[in-house]
């Protein structure tokens, strides 16, 4: 099977903290051997509480911390990002965007330069190519080209998403992180953003690993779902198998806790309180 | 009667290009025991509005209304010494980000203390007793402990549950949240909104729950408000809210849930024509 675009085997993470004045050094660990497979097109969704280690996941796959141990695949080949192992082309496959859209944009920068930034850094297009195609994606995510001249700080929190997401699918990659991309997010803006990425899946079959805590998004966006806890993946499989038919007691703690916003839910909780 | 009563509510920024309508024209009620939800995007004013009622706009703000009381007395034009009398005593507020409005430089028992020593006139032992009972209540594990506690040794649920002992400590009337949970992992929001809900039930508060979250909506509001854009757009009891949305903004809101797709695609708002549509006075 060739189009598996990204492939992890046991990977493993710990965070060694060293002993201060009076604290002993001790080891966390973020993450305890997970394996996944996504194929291209698809989208796995990783689910957890905040400290479960998905975050760090989501750095190893993007190639910006290393793994303590196990093995990562990127189109089949292996990943390995110690000094001057990883050509940039390997880089160019995977891009991240991140949760929070006022953090992730440098305030200084024009959106423009946003945009060609990654570029400039990992090919040699000529300056006038560049341009047009920092346009090009503007106008792909939603926005317009009178905003290539602007600055973050005058766009929404939904644009500035936008933004984000531009910038990582201008080295056209074949795997996109999302880490949390729609949680700060108001939810009619969160339904828009959720449908520029279902467009550009469409259009650049692009893998997405979409990282979320909500589990409405990721019953509406994923096609398998792998739920994480204290660093290890308790329940993985198809969206449908994870949904109908949850194994580990997290799993089902996550869905009893989700509120649930359909009429028969208030009637209940009405009569129950009526009572 | 009513606990606190809004009419005809208008604030205006006054920026650098010109004033800025932020709540345009809010009328609303709580009434006692009740607990009232407004529910819209970041911008449309819900939490502004809440705010003037706490008197915590800056001085950039004009706060003009018809009618602002609560419990039958007029609060805009209280004097700030009386007003603080009523603010954080029978109306008591919780913000969005627990970890930032718990001051960093004091322990969470000498915040709570304040509270108690400002309002109830409790002192020493007395003050402290009570923290500790708050924090039963409110579930801490080991409150004589944790009232030692500097915020940043707290976890952000426990914080919130921190904001939440500090906003009952003085039997308020009225609490109002302002998206408690938002900041929270969803297990955390479960628990914080069962221990709001119980705490409302146990104590008889009228509560006033701000949020852009339509399932927090649906776990615990009696009715609802919807506001875009400073202005109010539908009011209806919960049950109705969701079985037959008047307005085509709260059909767009409830339409832009995940869980209610159809089809391959979500609708947004711009699918649904609401500038042309104005609130009508209609209200159940």
């Amino acid at each position: 099977m060739s189009d598996i675009v990204l492939e992890a085997r046991g990977i493993v993470r710990d965070y060694h903290i060293g002993g201060g004045l009076f604290g002993k050094p001790r080891t966390v660990h973020a993450v305890k051997g997970v394996s996944l497979k996504v194929e291209q097109g698809k989208t796995l969704a990783i689910v957890g509480e905040s400290g479960c280690g998905k975050s760090t996941l989501a750095r190893i796959i993007t190639m910006i911390d290393e793994a303590t141990a196990g093995e990562l695949f990127i189109d089949g080949e292996k990943v390995d990002i110690s000094s001057g192992r990883l050509s940039p082309e390997m880089r160019r496959r995977v891009q991240i965007v991140f949760q929070n859209p006022y953090g992730s944009l440098n305030p200084r920068q024009k959106i423009g330069d946003v945009l060609m930034e990654p570029l400039i850094i990992n090919s040699d297009v000529p300056a006038a190519e560049r341009r047009e195609r920092a346009m090009t994606m503007l106008t792909k995510v939603g926005l317009k080209p009178e905003h290539f001249n602007r600055y973050p700080h005058m766009f929404s929190g939904g644009q500035r998403q936008r933004i984000a997401i531009a910038r990582a699918l201008m080295l056209n990659p074949r795997l996109l992180v999302l880490d949390e991309p729609v949680s700060a997010l108001d939810l009619s803006v969160q339904a828009q953003v959720l449908n520029l990425l279902a467009d550009l899946q469409d259009e650049f079959g692009l893998t997405y690993v979409f990282i979320s805590h909500d589990l409405s998004v990721v019953r509406y966006i994923a096609d398998e779902v792998m739920v994480m806890y204290f660093g290890e993946a308790v329940e993985y499989g198809t969206r449908d198998e994870v949904f109908s038919n949850p194994q580990h007691s997290y799993t089902k703690t996550l869905f009893a806790a989700t509120p649930r916003a359909d009429v028969e839910s208030i009637r209940k909780r009405l009569a129950k309180k009526a009572a | 009667m009513a606990l606190l009563e809004i009419e005809n509510l208008t604030v205006t920024f006054e920026t650098a290009s010109g004033p800025l309508k932020a709540v345009d024209g809010i009328s609303l009620s709580v009434k006692e025991r009740e607990v009232l939800a407004i529910v819209g995007e970041s911008g449309s004013g819900k939490s502004v509005s809440m705010l003037s009622v706490m008197g915590l706009l800056p001085w950039t703000a004009t706060v003009k209304a018809d009618r602002m009381a609560f419990q039958g007395r007029d609060i805009l034009g209280l004097s700030p010494a009386d007003r603080r009398r009523i603010i954080g005593k029978d109306i008591a507020m919780i913000f969005q980000e627990p970890i930032a409005s718990l001051n960093p430089c004091f322990t969470v028992g000498f915040q709570i203390e304040e509270a108690l020593k400002q309002h109830m006139g409790l002192h020493g032992q007395a003050a402290r007793r009570r923290a500790v009972e708050l924090f039963e209540a409110v579930g801490i594990p080991d409150p004589e402990d944790r009232l030692g506690h500097f915020p940043h040794q707290m976890s952000g649920g426990q914080c919130q549950r921190v904001m939440i002992a500090m906003a009952i400590s003085c039997n308020p009337k009225l609490l109002i949240a302002d998206e408690p949970t938002t900041a929270l992992d969803v297990t955390i929001q479960k628990q914080i909104l069962d221990l709001l809900m119980r705490l409302q039930a146990e104590q008889g508060m009228g509560m006033i729950m701000i949020t852009h979250n339509m399932g927090v909506v649906a776990e615990t509001a009696d009715r609802v408000v919807v506001q875009y854009k400073g202005r109010k757009m539908e009011e209806a009891d919960v049950l109705s809210l969701f079985e037959t949305p008047q307005h085509p903004y709260t059909r767009a809101l409830l339409s832009a849930l995940p869980e209610n797709a159809t089809g391959d695609r979500l609708p947004t708002v711009s699918d649904f024509a609401i500038e042309d549509t104005p609130y009508t006075g209609a209200s159940a």
